[in-house]
């Protein structure tokens, strides 16, 4: 397992995700609120791209009438067939015992501590101040 | 939400096992794209009053549908308009990676059950000139089908006949939600014609009858809608064997598309067994029913059924026989078929070969 540079901390805003490749495997990076989130971008069911899915809640009934919304946008849904997942820990809510997303932890590490990765060489070079955002791999 | 970055599909597939893709779902970019072949009352009718489909309430599909268009997210073209507008970006994400050697277009919301039959006459015949210019003539995987206004069989045998020897056209195109039960003998020239030009007649899922999508009323959800359409095709498919179809036209060929396929074992049991008992009622059927459906009807896969565990989707396609149905994506709608990942099963290189691609070139004309 290696480290990656895959984004400076500003250029994912808050709600919004980044695609990035590392080590040939596609990730979407996500911002919730300042957290950041990595899941794989092949939905665990017929592989549709993750980071083109819409960000929705969580609803549960206790019984018709009664509802429950929860974690309000940290839900990506799959932009084919609207399968969900928790962007915090990948887990599904449709069938939570089967499928679920492989998650990769995102830290944000300051410039100088970073080792080797794709854009290291570039991203360094060009915002030495700035922090960046890595992937474990 | 804001999507910062897009994946680059892959462009070339010369490796995959070339496919046919059952149904695909070609749109237009702009309504204007039928202009050309609309004639100008046409063009100031459907500016002033719109189209009118034949249900109740609303100018819209009945249920509000889970993603835009019905379709999938990531599938907008990069230069702008609705999912399937785009003929290089179909290429480019479907047709290319897919190694998708034969298409079928499949056209929705052209003009198919408006409560206008003229109007409906006149948009059908825009959208197959449509196929062929903005689809089938720039790629040659691509056949079209013939759209017809099917209220009006008359004007549907019709057009049949007009493209009876052009080469572009493979099918029939009806959807399945029509205002009388499919086998009803109003309907019976647009099979007379389709057998006559040796087209299969392809139904699709949905349509404007007029009739609630179950046979108990409106349901109130959109899971309700796509659950409903293997009712709708069952009932279909029933008509069509009892009231004699088949029998009349021992070449005409069907195709379902986009209702499921695993019913099609169990209401072919109940026909034979019903029949067997009260044959007498329908004397014009001189076979089991079974033996009709098994001659002269295919499915198109979309969406597959996914039973727990996978491995009983064999034992469905066994029943109905593995020369019968012929994969489809359902490019680009959210309910959308990936061929790489949608038939988990182990099979056969026969059977492989039947499903991804021989079976469509067996049952189209000319592919």
């Amino acid at each position: 397992m290696s480290r990656h540079v895959v984004a400076a901390v500003g250029e994912i805003a808050p709600g919004d995700r980044k695609l990035v490749t590392v080590r040939g495997r596609p990730i979407a990076i996500f911002n919730l609120g300042g957290e950041y989130f990595g899941l794989l971008n092949r939905c665990p069911h017929q592989g549709g791209p993750m980071c083109e899915g819409k960000t929705t809640g969580l609803v549960q009934a206790s019984e018709p009438g009664k509802y429950l919304y929860s974690k309000a946008d940290e839900v990506i849904r799959c932009p084919w067939h609207n399968w969900e997942f928790d962007i915090r820990t990948g887990q599904s809510y449709c069938e939570p015992d089967r499928n679920s997303v492989r998650a990769y932890p995102v830290e944000v590490t300051a410039g100088a501590a970073l080792v080797e990765g794709p854009y290291v060489a570039e991203t360094i070079s060009v915002n030495v101040a700035e922090r960046y955002l890595v992937v474990d791999v | 939400m804001n999507v910062q970055a897009r994946q680059t599909p892959t462009t070339a597939a010369a490796s995959k096992l070339a496919i046919a893709d059952g149904d695909i779902h070609p749109t237009r970019k702009l309504a204007s794209e039928f202009d050309p072949w609309l004639e100008k009352r046409w063009r100031d009718d459907i500016a002033t009053f719109g189209t009118r489909q034949r249900q109740q309430w609303q100018n819209a599909p009945a249920y509000p549908k889970a993603q835009p268009n019905a379709s999938r997210r990531d599938a907008y073209p990069p230069e702008g308009g609705r999912q399937g507008s785009s003929l290089p970006f179909m290429q480019q994400q479907h047709l290319d990676p897919n190694n998708v050697a034969l298409g079928i277009l499949n056209p929705l919301g052209t003009g198919q059950g408006l409560q206008n039959i003229d109007m409906s006459i006149a948009l059908c015949h825009a959208t197959n000139e449509w196929q062929q210019e903005y689809w089938t003539k720039p790629d040659r995987r691509l056949r079209a089908s013939v759209v017809v206004p099917y209220e009006d069989p008359i004007a549907s045998a019709k057009e049949i006949r007009r493209y009876a020897d052009n080469a572009d056209f493979v099918q029939v195109f009806m959807l399945s939600r029509t205002s009388e039960p499919m086998g009803s003998r109003k309907y019976w020239p647009i099979y007379e014609a389709a057998a006559e030009v040796g087209m299969p007649v392809g139904v699709h899922a949905f349509g404007y009858g007029g009739n609630p999508m179950t046979p108990g009323g409106y349901p109130s959800y959109y899971t309700e809608e796509m659950v409903g359409h293997s009712q709708a095709q069952q009932s279909g498919l029933a008509s069509l064997v009892v009231e004699g179809v088949f029998a009349r036209f021992p070449s005409l060929k069907m195709i379902m598309i986009e209702a499921g396929f695993a019913w099609a074992p169990s209401l072919t049991w109940r026909l034979d067994n019903a029949w067997r008992r009260l044959k007498q009622e329908t004397p014009h059927l001189t076979r089991l029913p079974s033996e009709y459906i098994r001659d002269q009807v295919w499915w198109t896969t979309q969406p597959m059924e996914e039973p727990e565990p996978r491995a009983h989707l064999r034992d469905a396609i066994n029943w109905i026989g593995w020369d019968r149905l012929i994969f489809a994506t359902d490019y680009p709608h959210w309910d959308y078929d990936d061929p790489a990942t949608s038939l988990p099963l182990k099979i056969s290189e026969a059977e492989r070969q039947a499903f991804f691609i021989g079976n469509a070139r067996n049952v189209y004309r000319g592919v």
